[in-house]
């Protein structure tokens, strides 16, 4: 009866290590790009073009010659970038109308009923519509996943923090003396961090599907800069000849992504012993 | 031995003191006309079962009340500060109310397990209190939050300080409230049935702990408690609510000795130690009083206390009698009571 609970806490514990440890090598590569790939990204050599991985070219070279891990390791500070700043704008956005619609009362049908109108679309479909409204660039890429995904973590803001509200420590912080202001920002908010990670954690796994997604679809990034989603873009005609073209940045993708999904489910079982204990 | 007549003047004087709510059904009033006095260094205690308006009471005085309730009050309350001032709780506004809060008027709450912040260490909440109010820097807020845990007998205070409210029990978690409420020296600390949620050895040293920092301090405390066990030995004046009124008001000893209204009566005859008469082996039973309370919505056109009451007259039925004065410092609201000639005056 113990064994294999304990092999299954002890599994899980490995998938968040090996999850973290996926993230953390991708994130040192984003980082030291110029150092990993001394290849310049974007030096095209025609009779290079579309060669097989080789010492020379690591993971080969696509359409145009360029190396293509040098590619993905350059194009991973763009992916990553994107999907952080994405995080980043919509948790900050996201907590802020959270707080106020849970807190404030009043605020809280007028806000969550523009929250759920934006819900209602598809996440991907709003996204292009932002786009294709504000024309596509890195800037408005972002700008338009931080409108996508700010109504999913101010609704899951909103929940916790009618709960915390309502707990019997506000009235005593009150009761203090101590400013609404404060009991916001410093009480209230810092009872909500778990939920808020986890949600970080999420965002950005989807933050980097959904930039690669609008990339391919040619309504995200512009072709000439490198990320995961523009290589497979523009390099989608030349996979039945040379499938490392496409293969290469879609791992990128998918390991990160799922790397990140996973560590955020880790992290929402750690925080949360309810969880743990089903499961 | 009486309390209630010395000629200081008292730390917060409550008059007419109303609270009501909008309700879909109508209007609730869940404090009516209710007076009374604390006197400084002294504990009034506000005695009722629930719903008779004591925890409404307490809120509308700190102005606690949260917003959406739309709470209609009216009355006064006179509180004098340390420094000599006197203000209308009730009137003043609400920046000079948050200066009162936590500094000069605190409060302790019934549950000791959640009225702490769970992401914060007890030192830090108890320092916020004092840098806000005392304009003290990080470091010495800290070290006044140990010697504040040191005073409410916190072992270990040094170590606590760091600690979370999980990690301490239910009896130290409410030994760290009082050391919060007390944190800036409050002239009147209002405890909101501090012991209710602690088990009795442990609710016998919390008690022993506010006498003695009352003793030092010379606080007033109005206490909020429907144990009259807990009001026999540690209030000085006993104010009795019954349906958001006050049925009765008189020194401890006087009213313990000689209850005036039926349902004061009533709440000791239920009390355990009165089924067992003194010469009588086998205990009576336990004394309870019938009915419940009415709805706040319909109440009954006379005495509040009339469809419970075993000694109603026809009379009760007829209007609310008044709050009568009927011997020094002793007030009760009953058509039986004979108001003192000598000492009657307009309440």
């Amino acid at each position: 009866m113990q064994m294999p609970r304990m092999l299954r806490q002890l599994m899980h514990r490995r998938i968040v290590m090996v999850s973290a440890l996926v993230l953390l090598v991708i994130a040192v590569l984003a980082i030291g790009a110029p150092l990993f790939a001394s290849i310049d990204p974007n030096d095209t050599a025609v009779l290079e073009r579309l060669k097989a991985p080789s010492a020379e070219h690591l993971l080969g070279t696509d359409e145009l010659g360029r190396d293509l891990y040098s590619r993905i390791v350059h194009g991973a500070r763009y992916s990553l970038a994107i999907a952080a700043l994405t995080a980043l704008g919509a948790v900050i956005a996201g907590t802020v109308l959270g707080l106020m619609a849970g807190f404030f009362r009043r605020l809280d049908a007028p806000l969550m009923r523009v929250v759920d109108a934006m819900m209602s679309f598809p996440d991907i479909l709003l996204a292009i519509a932002l786009v294709a409204i504000l024309g596509p660039s890195l800037v408005n890429t972002v700008l338009a996943l931080v409108l996508v995904y700010t109504p999913r973590v101010a609704r899951v803001v909103r929940a916790s923090t009618l709960v915390v509200r309502e707990l019997l420590f506000v009235e005593a912080v009150r009761a203090l003396g101590v400013r609404t202001s404060r009991i916001l920002w410093r009480h209230i908010l810092p009872n909500l961090m778990s939920p808020i990670l986890v949600q970080v954690s999420f965002i950005f796994a989807y933050a980097i599907l959904a930039e690669a997604g609008l990339s391919f679809l040619g309504v995200g990034v512009p072709p000439e800069i490198p990320t995961w989603g523009t290589m497979v873009a523009g390099s989608q005609q030349y996979a039945h000849q040379a499938f490392w073209v496409v293969l290469f940045p879609g791992l990128a993708i998918i390991f990160t992504a799922l790397s990140l999904q996973l560590l955020g489910d880790g992290v929402r079982d750690l925080l949360d012993p309810k969880l743990k204990k089903g499961a | 031995m009486t309390t209630a007549n010395n000629n200081q003047t008292p730390r917060l004087t409550v008059s007419n003191l109303s609270t009501s709510f909008p309700t879909e059904d109508g209007l609730v009033r869940s404090v009516a006309d209710v007076s009374f006095s604390i006197q400084p260094g002294k504990t009034t205690a506000l005695v009722g079962e629930s719903g008779s308006g004591k925890s409404v009471t307490s809120l509308t005085l700190m102005r606690l009340l949260p917003k959406t309730a739309n709470a209609q009050v009216s009355g006064s309350a006179s509180f004098v500060t340390r420094e000599g001032k006197t203000l209308d709780l009730l009137q003043i506004g609400e920046r000079e109310m948050r200066s009162l809060r936590g500094n000069q008027l605190s409060m302790i709450f019934q549950e000791p397990m959640t009225s702490l912040n769970p992401v914060f260490t007890i030192g830090e909440q108890i320092a916020e209190s004092v840098r806000l109010h005392k304009g003290l820097d990080r470091k010495a807020a800290l070290a006044h939050a140990q010697r504040m845990l040191e005073l409410v007998e916190i072992p270990a205070a040094a170590q606590r300080i760091h600690e979370y409210p999980h990690q301490l029990s239910g009896g130290m978690r409410q030994r760290a409230m009082i050391a919060l409420a007390m944190a800036c020296d409050p002239t009147l600390l209002i405890a909101d049935e501090p012991t209710t949620a602690l088990d009795v050895t442990i609710q016998a040293q919390i008690l022993e702990l506010m006498r003695r920092l009352q003793a030092e301090t010379g606080m007033s405390i109005l206490f909020i408690t429907h144990n009259l066990g807990v009001v026999a030995h540690h209030a000085d004046d006993v104010v009795v609510m019954y349906s958001g009124r006050v049925v009765e008001s008189a020194p401890v000893r006087p009213l313990f000795a000689q209850p005036e209204h039926p349902y004061t009566q009533g709440l000791l005859a239920c009390l355990p130690g009165k089924a067992r008469q003194p010469g009588q082996p086998k205990p009576k039973r336990l004394f309870a009083i019938r009915g419940q309370v009415s709805s706040p919505l319909a109440p009954p056109p006379g005495c509040a206390f009339e469809p419970r009451c075993d000694l109603a007259l026809a009379e009760c039925s007829a209007a609310m009698p008044p709050l009568l004065d009927i011997r020094q410092g002793r007030q009760a609201r009953c058509v039986r009571v004979q108001p003192d000639q000598t000492l009657a005056r307009a309440a």
